[in-house]
């Protein structure tokens, strides 16, 4: 056979043959708007939930939860309402994972105050004896380092200025400071003296975990 | 021997390359697989299970994986085109370089730079590493091809281009990202268009590493080791180009029922049945070389090899396009089960495939003989049955973990809740662990076995001498 002796278009029919699914399943999808439909319900991220999501990329989360909810009966029934397009526009990267070695959290938004993750993200054992999720107690002893959240939210294309950013930092911190946060006792419990008056990462981390699946909910209501 | 001018040295260096790294990355493999159901060995964040296994996954995926490619591309490209190395220099970088890349690999995703893009989660630096790697590569690729004394290519070398070429577009492509910092970066693509993109590249990094090029050595090694040639040069054509084309339409069957237009999700079903023909090619090839010599099964230890290795990749590319089914999908997915699946094909099809391959060429290049036959019998029912127990221990963990979480009450509402699924697998995990075990003393003996050979042989040549 010709082509067999001629490596430099054996390699360019290769390409070509290669690239024929690719272009089709991948790259005309990509120009497609009904692939990632936006939805005015769905917001960025702030400052601080983003600085969470980057925590939990950073630690491996998605190695072990999904964030994506099929549209299944029983699934539902365990995780809520099932993942709809529109919610993940901001989404770079997806972190929709493939493994369930722990529960969804596509919904986990609201479901349980911020003092339930404050006690479950220091120690899993101490609230399920069983669970085999690893203690991330060390990331209230983590000063949350917000130099570069501008920068972030600006590559993101959130659109916030400087000063919005600054303003969600300080809001933030001044939430979970506060004397009369709900989840004060706990989060005093679990965050080193010097650093109750700071955000840490864990403070980031239950922030972005508490942002999950709540736009859709307000998007479901009005349709 | 005779001097054909050929370079073995790279030979050398990336086959223990890859046993070097082989052992690292079932150590991690061990040890995340004990976190599983005892979480006290997360010790530091370096070692937590959400750092590590993306650490167990590249090593043994860029690692052993990529480095096992390389030695035996390096030695088929250079016995199939019977033509020295063209840049002998070149190759000796590349191999420094990959090392390097790995170890920065290891230490930077330990370290939590990840981008969790799953079989590319190294950070932006890296990732441009990684392209001038395979740039360096495909300069000798393509300079021996065109250099070469033998004017057919072998089917080996058909599948070697396509790899080189495929992973290139593949990696690039799934890795734009704009960076923050050094360390830090967000993919070029959002949400659905991430999930797609990431998914086209995991099913087929998977594909043409894991499958294409350990084929080429399949079709080169089966006949240099049992003196058969191929049954079919036609099928093999057909399977070759039909694999490359079906292969790249599949990627969605691994986002099944999320949020993907449901036409991608389907088309991708289609093509992965289409799949098992081209598949089943090659496994049929294989079949058919052995007709009539399947004594060799018994008289020759590498037939062994060659013969179960084919066999896990046909049993393989059965399961995985039933996986994907929609209906089968919703039920496996997001259980071991997958876990199952992957792990037969990277511990039974390529790891038997690279073993028997080394098996032959590492005598080959340095003049010896194999140390001993009997370690590598040993070596290859070890790694048989660990991999069997393995495989077979997550498939009955998935069944149950899938059927708990679709349990329902006559009231309709849930039977279990998740803690109960999840607890009720830890005697899989440690099922899984003594089975690691098994495997990973089998793959000490491989290595120990091919160390001998180089080493002993050395001994006595100083003894002559």
């Amino acid at each position: 056979m010709g082509i067999n002796s001629k490596p430099v278009v054996f390699a360019v029919l290769s390409a070509l043959v290669i690239l024929v699914g690719t272009v089709v399943t991948v790259f005309v999808p990509m120009f497609m708007p009904s692939t990632q439909p936006v939805s005015a319900f769905v917001k960025p991220y702030t400052a601080i939930e983003q600085e969470g999501r980057d925590i939990y990329m950073r630690e491996g989360c998605n190695n072990c939860h999904t964030q994506t909810v099929r549209p299944l009966r029983t699934e539902v029934l365990r995780y809520g309402e099932y993942s709809k397009a529109e919610e993940f526009a901001w989404d770079r990267p997806f972190l929709w994972g493939s493994r369930r070695t722990g529960p969804d959290l596509n919904r986990v938004g609201g479901k349980y105050p911020d003092s339930w993750h404050y006690k479950h993200m220091h120690s899993p054992q101490s609230m399920f004896a069983l669970s085999n999720m690893p203690p991330y107690g060390w990331l209230a002893s983590n000063r949350l380092d917000t130099s570069i959240s501008f920068k972030k939210t600006k590559v993101l294309g959130y659109g916030y200025t400087e000063e919005q950013v600054n303003q969600q930092i300080a809001d933030y911190k001044a939430r979970v400071t506060a004397s009369g946060y709900d989840s004060k006792e706990t989060r005093d419990q679990v965050t080193p003296p010097a650093l109750r008056g700071e955000l840490t990462e864990m403070d980031a981390i239950i922030a972005y975990l508490q942002k999950l699946g709540r736009d859709v909910k307000s998007m479901e209501a009005t349709r | 021997m005779k001097d054909t001018g050929y370079d073995y040295s790279i030979v050398r260096g990336f086959a223990f390359s890859a046993l070097f790294w082989l052992i690292v990355g079932l150590l991690i493999g061990l040890w995340i697989a004990f976190e599983m159901f005892n979480p006290a060995l997360n010790i530091t964040p370096w070692l937590s299970f959400g750092r590590l296994r993306v650490v167990h996954t590249n090593g043994l995926g860029l690692g052993f994986g990529l480095a096992g490619i390389f030695a035996t591309a390096y030695y088929m490209l250079q016995r199939l085109t019977r033509t020295p190395l063209p840049f002998p220099g070149l190759a000796k970088a590349h191999l420094y370089l990959f090392n390097i890349a790995i170890a920065a690999a290891a230490v930077t995703l330990m370290a939590g730079m990840n981008t969790t893009k799953e079989y590319a989660e190294l950070e932006w630096p890296l990732d441009v590493g990684v392209v001038i790697l395979w740039v360096m590569f495909a300069i000798n690729v393509f300079a021996i091809l065109i250099k070469r004394q033998e004017k057919q290519m072998y089917i080996s070398l058909w599948y070697l281009v396509a790899m080189t070429v495929t992973i290139a577009v593949l990696y690039i492509v799934n890795n734009l990202e704009i960076p923050v910092t050094l360390f830090k970066s967000y993919s070029l693509y959002a949400g659905a268009n991430d999930a797609n993109v990431e998914w086209w590249y995991g099913h087929n990094i998977v594909g043409f590493i894991f499958t294409v090029p350990v084929l080429a050595m399949f079709y080169y090694f089966l006949p240099k080791a049992t003196g058969l040639p191929i049954y079919s040069h036609r099928l093999s054509i057909v399977s070759f180009w039909s694999l490359i084309f079906a292969y790249l339409w599949t990627g969605a069957h691994h986002l099944m029922l999320t949020p993907l237009p449901e036409w991608i999700q389907t088309v991708a079903i289609a093509f992965s049945i289409f799949l098992i023909a081209p598949s089943w090619g090659s496994v049929v090839n294989g079949y058919y070389t052995l007709q009539g010599n399947w004594d060799q099964m018994r008289s020759n230890y590498l037939t062994k090899f060659f013969i179960i290795g084919i066999t896990f990749y046909g049993l393989q590319t059965l399961q995985g396009p039933l996986q994907g089914l929609r209906t089968l999908n919703a039920f496996f997915h997001y259980t071991d089960w997958v876990v199952g699946h992957v792990h037969m094909g990277t511990m039974g099809w390529v790891a038997m495939t690279i073993s028997a391959s080394f098996y032959y060429m590492i005598p080959k290049i340095t003049g010896k003989e194999l140390y001993s036959v009997k370690l590598a019998n040993i070596h290859f029912w070890l790694i048989l049955v660990g991999q069997l127990a393995w495989t077979i221990t997550m498939w009955i963990g998935g069944i149950q973990q899938g059927a708990m979480w679709k349990a329902t009450n006559p009231d309709g509402s849930l039977m279990y809740n998740f803690l109960d699924g999840l607890t009720s697998l830890y005697p899989y995990y440690r099922m899984r662990f003594a089975a690691g075990i098994v495997y990973f003393i089998g793959i000490l003996i491989f290595a120990w076995n091919l160390v001998q050979t180089v080493r002993q042989g050395e001994t006595a040549v100083e003894a002559e001498a």
